[in-house]
């Protein structure tokens, strides 16, 4: 559901007009729009958004961790249209328990190396994902260090 | 079949070591000690000959969990991880983190501490490309540009060292305007230098643009689509060799770049030589900011009008109980943003460097994202090198300028 203060919003207005079950709900704050889509919408809405609304460019792709609020990790997409000048932020909830999430590889090759990361630091499963191994940390390395229950410090011996 | 003219070479040996039917592919290991890769990037080259048939770069030697620490750090403090994640582009670092912080808190910065952070990061930015200009003129093999170049690097550290008193780690912009007050005396230094610095770029291109080894190791390599760069996240320099006007400064202006007069500086070859041509014509670029800032530097204060989020002055500190209690909360909790989430977007030397700043309302960053221009561009390297030749690696990543510490974070 698109809330009614984003109806003078032409992207958001777009994505409903597309799809009006994918949104979940949006906000626009310091100039910056958001919306949070349904997490199995997330490849069609950023197909649409790249190849209708002229968002050539992924930013970037990171994510949240919500502990222990479910559900606990947020996909965060950022998305920008050059011709525009326009970004928009998209977001997924996903919950904690075995957290997985289609990949958005096959819209922008891009995303690759971005999945990855969330990947190895968070330790969110991204389906149908070309490459999906440990990026940063070492191949053989327990945890996911962004996770908000990973401890900073060692344990002293 | 052996030869027995050849003493110690027995006939099954050398049977042995007769080539096997079908494709021969060698696997060659380059990095991550590797002094071309800048940094620690290792390669896995597949090589049918000369021509590199599959790379896959491996990262993540340099990762230090920058993002972990934001979290433990209050939002002044963590200014000074900045710095340490471009360690070439410190300045531009400190710049995005701080908008984003001032974003979030709706911070009114006083026109000369904007200007004066103009300046700054646009010494950096031809400090960065000075770096890059030096060394990838060593790797490709004119070995006294690098001297050249460090040079000037060395006058912009100077003068970074005159401000912050730090060469490299300068932290010199906080959440609010600048750390310090500029130093007495700045004025004529950063003019003299700048006055003097475009028949020093005149120098560099005297010994590279018509040097023939040069272009002859350049021109032609490294060419990669407009759209297998926007698809696979390259930004910065690297698209504007290729014919495309991006520039976060004049697209999405920040820190009051719109009221400088520059130029964004396009190419439409596309090859490792245009990069550097733009690199070069950026500097000039740069150095037209720089005089700009210098000549129109507003007078007032240099730091913010909000006491709960700047440091007071050590005067008033002594003499002002108010300003003493501000200082000792600032100081050991922190000051409190609140709740939301930005992405704020600059041009740092080697492309768009976003900062996604989440804040649940303490004196602590709920969470810290980094888009670092270096990850982007370093992702293109399979595409840009497959199909190229081993000599012409070392030329193809060089053109990326990637910092291995802007990569791993």
């Amino acid at each position: 559901m698109l809330p009614e203060n984003l109806r003078q919003h032409a992207i958001a207005t777009a994505v409903e007009a597309f799809d009006a079950d994918a949104i979940v709900t949006g906000t626009f704050e310091r100039g910056e729009l958001t919306l949070e889509i349904a997490p199995g919408k997330i490849v069609s809405i950023c197909g649409f958004l790249k190849y209708d609304q002229k968002f050539v460019r992924l930013s970037t792709v990171t994510a949240v961790d919500r502990y222990p609020s479910e559900p606990r990790f947020e996909v965060v997409y950022h998305l920008h249209a050059i011709e525009q000048k326009q970004r928009v932020r998209l977001k997924c909830r996903v919950y904690g328990a075995d957290p997985a999430i289609e990949s958005v590889t096959s819209v922008w090759r891009g995303a690759n190396w971005y999945e990855r990361e969330v990947f190895d630091l968070f330790g969110i499963q991204f389906l149908n994902h070309p490459d999906l191994r440990r990026i940063m940390m070492p191949d053989d390395w327990e945890g996911h260090p962004l996770r908000k229950d990973y401890p900073v410090t060692g344990t002293r011996i | 079949m052996s030869d027995p003219a050849i003493p110690g070479v027995s006939a099954t040996a050398v049977a042995e070591e007769q080539p096997q039917p079908g494709p021969r592919r060698m696997v060659l290991n380059m990095g991550p000690q590797h002094p071309s890769t800048h940094g620690v990037l290792r390669l896995l080259l597949e090589l049918d000959g000369e021509t590199i048939m599959k790379c896959q770069p491996d990262i993540g030697y340099l990762h230090t969990g920058i993002e972990k620490e934001f979290e433990q750090k209050h939002y002044q403090q963590a200014v000074t991880l900045t710095d340490r994640v471009d360690y070439l582009a410190p300045l531009s670092n400190n710049l995005g983190w701080c908008l984003a912080v001032e974003k979030l808190l709706a911070l009114e910065i006083p026109p000369q501490a904007q200007w004066m952070r103009v300046m700054l990061t646009e010494l950096t930015r031809i400090q960065s490309h000075l770096v890059w200009l030096g060394t990838h003129a060593i790797d490709i093999g004119a070995m006294s540009v690098f001297l050249y170049c460090f040079r000037e690097r060395e006058d912009i550290l100077r003068i970074f060292e005159m401000f912050s008193g730090q060469r490299m780690m300068t932290s010199y912009f906080r959440i609010g305007g600048l750390a310090l007050e500029p130093p007495r005396g700045w004025h004529p230094r950063v003019k003299k230098f700048i006055d003097g610095f475009p028949s020093k770029v005149d120098e560099y291109e005297s010994l590279l643009t018509n040097n023939r080894i040069w272009t002859g190791r350049t021109k032609g390599v490294g060419f990669i689509s407009v759209e297998d760069m926007l698809d696979l996240g390259v930004t910065g320099p690297m698209l504007r060799a290729a014919g495309l006007k991006i520039d976060a400064r004049k697209d999405e202006p920040y820190t009051s770049y719109e009221k400088f007069d520059f130029e964004v500086p396009t190419k439409t070859e596309n090859d490792v030589f245009a990069r550097y041509q733009i690199r070069v014509e950026e500097m000039r670029q740069s150095a037209r900011i720089v005089k700009q800032a210098i000549e129109g530097m507003p007078p007032g204060a240099w730091k913010a009008d909000a006491p709960h989020v700047v440091l007071p002055d050590r005067e008033k500190m002594k003499t002002q109980m108010e300003a003493l209690i501000y200082h000792f909360k600032i100081v050991t909790e922190g000051f409190r943003v609140p709740a939301g989430e930005v992405f704020q977007v600059i041009e740092s030397p080697r492309g768009e460097l976003g900062y996604y700043v989440v804040s649940d309302g303490t004196a602590h960053p709920y969470r810290v994202h980094m888009r670092t221009p270096s990850f982007g561009n370093l992702q293109c390297t399979p595409t840009l090198i497959t199909g190229s030749l081993i000599a012409d690696v070392i030329a193809s990543i060089g053109s990326e300028d990637f910092v291995l510490g802007d990569t791993d974070r």
